[in-house]
This record gives C-alpha cells, sequence and structure tokens, in this order.
C-alpha cells in the first residue's frame, strides 16, 4: 500500500468524473427501456389511410369506419341539417372551431371539405366513449335541436358538425381527421387534400 | 439439531430477527377491532400472490387470446373457476381492509409524528395497488376492461403539450390495443408485485423502528428509568426495545397478537368465502357485467362504471367540468392523504381525546369518502353531479379544517398510562 498522502482534489475530480459517466450510462440504457414502449412498426402501418365509398350513404344516414382503431362517424348531412346548423350557435362552446380539433381546409362552419359529409372521430373528447347519433329525436336532450350527438358516458352533447354543447364535461368539439376526396364519391380518411 | 441451529444463526440471524419482530416485539395491550386489518391485508397479498402465480399458468396475455383464456380458465382447468374467483374477490377485499386500516390510522391519530414515514409508505403501497388494480382490471380483454382502461388513460391526454404523445406511449399503440395488454401485464405480474411487497416490507421495518400506537394514543415506551420497577412490563421484549425505554402496557406480539389475528383471519375467511362462493361477481360491483362480452373498441358499453374502490375518486374526477383541472383534483385527492401528518399540527392522536371538532369532521369525511363512492358507480346525472360536488368539497374540506382547528385544539388530558 502506497503511503502517500491523499490528494484530495484528485479523489473529489475522479469521483465527480466517475459519477458524470456513470449518469450518462444510466440515461443511455434508459434510451431503450423507454423507446420500446412506443408503437412498434407494426402498429404504425395499421394506421393507415381507410377509404369510403360515400357515394353510398343515404341523405341523413351514419356509417362508421375505423381507421386506427377508432371509430369515424361519416354521415350525409340533409340540406335542412347542414342549414340548422347556424341556428343554435348560441349554445356551443366553441361555435367558430377555434380550438384545433380539425385541420385548417375543415375550419368552417360545417367543418368539412364538402358541407353534405360529415367526417369526425366517434371519441368523445371527454374520455373517449363513443357518442350516440340522434337522428330527428335529439330535441329530448337539447330542446329546438332535432339532430346531434349524446355520449351516454357523461352526457356529453355534440352537433352535426361534431361541435360540444356548453356545460358538458367534454371540452372540445369532435376531432375531425385529415380527410380528402380523390373521387367525387370517395372519402379517404388519414390524407389531406393534395397529399400522397 | 441445536447445533445445527446454533450454525445457523452465526451466519445468519434468523431468530434474532425474529425476537425482534414477532416473539419479543412489545405491542400496545389495548388493540381492538380496528387493528385486524393490518394482518388481514398481508393475508390477502399472500392470497393475490399465489392464485395470480396460478392463474399466469393457463392465462394468455394477447389481444387475441386473453378474453378466450379467461373463459378457458373458467369452464375448462380444474379449479380455475375458483382460482380467478379467490383472485377477483381478493382485489375488492383488499380494498376493503386497506380502507379500514387507513381510516383506523385517520381515527388514532396513527400518522402524526413520529409515525409520518410509516404512512408515507402505506400511501406508497396504497398507490401501487391502485395500479395494481387498474392494470389486473384490463387482463381479462372484456368490454368494460378496455373502455375503463381508455377513459383513465385518456386522461394523460388532457396534459399540455405532451398529452396525446404520452398517451400514446403508453398504450403503445393509437388505441388501447394487444400490445398495451401485453404490458399491463408484465408491470401487474412482475414490476408492481415487486414493488408492493419491497414497501410492505419497508412499512413494517417503519413501523417497528417507531412502534406501534393504539387506540388511546398514548405511547408504551417511556423515557428509562422515569417509571417504577413493579409497573414495567413484565414479559421479555428484545434488547433493542427494552434498553432504550422502560415498556408499560404492552404485551409480546406473538402469541398475543398472533393468536388474535387469527381470530380475525378467521372471521374474515368466513365473510370472504361466502363472497366467493355465492356472490363472486359482488352483484355487478365486483366484476361488472360488460366484462362478460369482449373488448370492441368501437362499442362503448351503455356506462362506464370504475369498480367500487375507485369510485370516489372516479367521482372527484367527473364532478369538475374541465378535464384537466379534474384529473389535476382527482390525483390531489390522494396527494392531500399523503401530506395529512403536515396538515394535522396537533399533538393528541385518538379522536377519543380530541375536540369535538374533530370528530364532527372526521366523521363528515367519512360520510363524504362512500357517497363519492357510491356516486362513482352511478351514472351522471344532474342531482348525482351536484351531490357528488357537495361531497367533494367534504372531502378536502376535511384537510383544510384540520389545519385551521388542530392548531390550538380544545383537547381532552391523554391518560398517561393505558387504563381502559
Amino acid at each position: 500500500m502506497s503511503n502517500a498522502p491523499v490528494d484530495n482534489g484528485r479523489r473529489r475530480f475522479l469521483t465527480a468524473a466517475t459519477s458524470v459517466v456513470g449518469g450518462v450510462g444510466v440515461v443511455g440504457v434508459a434510451v431503450p427501456f423507454i423507446g420500446s414502449w412506443n408503437p412498434s412498426a407494426r402498429a404504425k402501418a395499421a394506421g393507415a389511410p381507410v377509404e369510403v365509398n360515400v357515394g353510398k350513404i343515404e341523405p341523413g344516414q351514419l356509417v362508421r369506419a375505423e381507421w386506427r382503431g377508432k371509430p369515424v362517424y361519416v354521415v350525409r348531412r340533409t340540406e335542412k341539417i347542414v342549414a340548422d346548423l347556424g341556428n343554435h350557435e348560441a349554445q356551443l362552446r366553441d361555435p367558430n372551431s377555434e380550438e384545433p380539433q380539425q385541420p385548417e381546409y375543415a375550419k368552417n362552419a360545417h367543418r368539412s371539405i364538402n358541407p353534405e359529409i360529415m367526417v369526425a372521430l366517434g371519441v368523445c373528447t371527454h374520455l373517449g366513449c363513443a357518442p350516440t347519433h340522434h337522428k330527428g329525436d335529439f330535441e329530448q336532450h337539447v330542446a329546438g335541436v332535432t339532430d346531434g350527438f349524446f355520449c351516454p358516458c357523461h352526457g356529453s352533447k355534440f352537433d352535426m358538425a361534431g361541435r360540444v354543447f356548453s356545460g358538458v364535461p367534454a371540452p372540445t368539439n369532435l376531432m375531425v381527421p385529415e380527410h380528402s376526396f380523390p373521387k367525387a364519391d370517395t372519402l379517404l380518411i388519414g390524407v389531406a387534400p393534395g397529399e400522397a | 439439531m441445536n447445533n445445527f441451529l446454533a450454525w445457523i444463526e452465526q451466519r445468519l440471524p434468523v431468530m434474532e430477527a425474529m425476537n425482534k419482530h414477532v416473539v419479543q416485539y412489545p405491542a400496545p395491550k389495548n388493540f381492538n377491532f380496528w387493528y385486524f386489518f393490518g394482518s388481514l391485508a398481508m393475508l390477502v397479498l399472500v392470497n393475490q400472490i399465489l392464485t395470480g402465480i396460478w392463474l399466469t399458468m393457463n392465462y394468455e396475455p394477447s389481444g387475441d387470446g386473453a378474453f378466450a383464456s379467461i373463459e378457458y380458465i373458467m369452464r375448462d382447468v380444474d379449479y380455475g373457476w375458483l382460482l380467478r374467483y379467490m383472485h377477483s374477490t381478493g382485489a375488492s377485499a383488499f380494498f376493503v381492509v386497506v380502507y379500514l386500516h387507513m381510516f383506523r390510522g385517520l381515527m388514532y391519530g396513527s400518522y402524526q409524528k413520529p409515525r409520518e414515514l410509516l404512512w408515507i409508505f402505506g400511501m406508497l403501497i396504497f398507490l401501487v395497488l391502485m395500479a395494481e388494480a387498474f392494470m389486473g382490471y384490463l387482463l381479462p380483454w372484456g368490454n368494460m376492461s378496455y373502455w375503463g382502461a381508455q377513459v383513465i388513460i385518456s386522461l394523460f391526454g388532457a396534459i399540455p403539450v405532451v398529452g396525446e404523445d404520452l398517451a400514446t406511449w403508453i398504450k403503445g399503440d393509437y388505441v388501447i390495443s394487444g400490445a398495451t395488454l401485453n404490458r399491463f401485464f408484465a408491470l401487474h405480474v412482475i414490476a408492481l408485485p415487486l414493488v408492493l411487497v419491497i414497501l410492505v416490507f419497508l412499512h413494517i421495518l417503519a413501523l417497528h423502528e417507531v412502534g406501534s400506537n393504539n387506540p388511546e394514543g398514548t405511547s408504551i415506551k417511556k423515557p428509562k428509568g422515569s417509571v417504577k420497577p413493579e409497573e414495567i412490563s413484565k414479559f421479555k421484549y428484545h434488547k433493542q426495545y427494552s434498553e432504550k425505554y422502560d415498556i408499560v402496557d404492552a404485551i409480546p406480539f406473538h402469541p398475543y397478537y398472533t393468536v388474535k389475528d387469527i381470530m380475525g383471519v378467521a372471521g374474515f375467511l368466513i365473510l370472504f368465502c361466502w363472497v366467493m362462493f355465492f356472490a363472486p361477481e359482488g352483484g355487478g360491483y365486483f366484476l361488472e357485467a360488460p366484462n362478460f362480452t369482449p373488448a370492441n373498441g368501437l362499442k362503448t358499453p351503455e356506462h362506464i362504471a370504475p369498480v367500487w374502490y375507485f369510485g370516489p375518486f372516479y367521482t372527484i374526477l367527473r364532478v369538475i367540468p374541465d378535464k384537466l383541472i379534474g384529473m389535476i383534483m382527482m390525483f390531489a385527492a390522494i396527494g392531500v392523504l399523503f401530506a395529512l401528518p403536515w396538515f394535522d399540527r396537533g399533538t393528541v392522536k385518538s379522536v377519543r381525546y380530541r375536540s369535538k371538532w374533530h370528530l364532527l369532521n372526521l366523521t363528515q369525511f367519512a360520510i363524504c369518502f362512500i357517497v363519492l363512492g357510491i356516486l362513482g358507480t352511478m351514472p351522471a346525472s344532474d342531482t348525482a353531479n351536484l351531490i357528488g360536488v357537495i361531497a367533494s368539497f367534504g372531502y378536502f374540506g376535511f384537510f383544510v379544517a384540520i389545519w385551521f382547528y388542530s392548531k390550538n385544539e380544545n383537547t381532552k388530558p391523554v391518560p398517561e398510562r393505558i387504563i381502559k
């Protein structure tokens, strides 16, 4: 054993240097553990766009498509429904779609590219339940509004553009996914117009 | 034989540890009914671990196979139904005994100085237990499993900026899928039980360091030399306790409380078996009806209700119209319990010797907790919402009130010794 006097400065430096290198090592080792929780390549591939033939949807009818495992509501709105959208805006939390719950090209009165076709995720923005479509019998939930969506979980209400009524737990309008019409009657969910 | 034991003792002091923690551990002589629930919680923990290991032998953790493998366990595996019902009834029983155990701590001030750390370990156990129960409930892959997890995981989406990415990261997919199920399975059967067992170990070590409280809230450890020799407890205690203190009004944990706890175990098992054999679904509160249909991401159950033991916290979440604030308050409801030793500025422990205000406050807290729990399992309505808001105020009000009155509380004199 050496009898040389202890060099405290050197000892502190070595302790600090070892700790720093060890700390960097711990961070490095954490990367694969945390990274492996991300969606796998297979899960990402399952997120591919989905096609819906809207030509076959009757006026007023709702069709459910599945995109990334989530239900997408596609409704062919009647002219009356589109016209009625403006009548209850005072009762809505975000009538002008200020919250970024839709792509820029759907930030309009009917929240879609085509006024006739409503496209929205059927996932309540409160806690992710699926709202029920009320066709013509929505007045039991909101007086004076004939059509809308009612979430059975916690009673959130949405109109036929997926806009949320005030005074319910859901904080924002229903999410409108990226969508486009490569052909007149073909709705492509998951791809913005001009993309792909 | 004795030589063999001595050989072991020299290398690993097993008997020494047994004496210190069981045979020569001084426990107050006045433990009552409320002191059953600590040992019962350990019993249930053993039950969960044992039945859990056996369930994994036939369970298939995958989105395609999970639901069918539960049916297989229930119908085709010998005694599979019994092992599963032991596990599912055990989950509810765990929360029953833990809630009673915690309420005992509230009544007798067992969280107060010097037992703050003991209380915090207990709260950590409670937290891990809730995570364990939540993840375990996804594993049958029934429709309520699925949507319950959907509701809770989407809470993380409310966190500003990183929320959505965080929720996706937790799920390992854009929706709850087999990937989510598999990681929950791993956490449920390995990671969290390991943490739980370690925390229970630390909880007991911390308890034995500071000693058990009792319904009177008086200490059984008096300063060395302050007690007349004839009044010191006649039993033999481990020197770690008897060398530092004069121990009064105590009995050794074994055989006195081991025997008492066996009595509690007998009573508990009668109730437990009754539920397990005659009402394993607990009237739809232990196993919910929608969970008998497989998970379906496109079809929400009519009414998503958490299992009963999450009811109180779920009600606090949903009576608040703002998602983020609702989530913060739900976690705060657990957080304030952690901080209880510092909200309570009093020095008198037991409710028996504290003010009428404290008794009133504790009673309203218990009532609010139960009301919140009942509301949590019921569908949302305006009336339920209003009651829920009031009960939430009562819940948080307990902590605010105790902080105010405990500073200069009008308490009764606490007896020096345990006479009751």
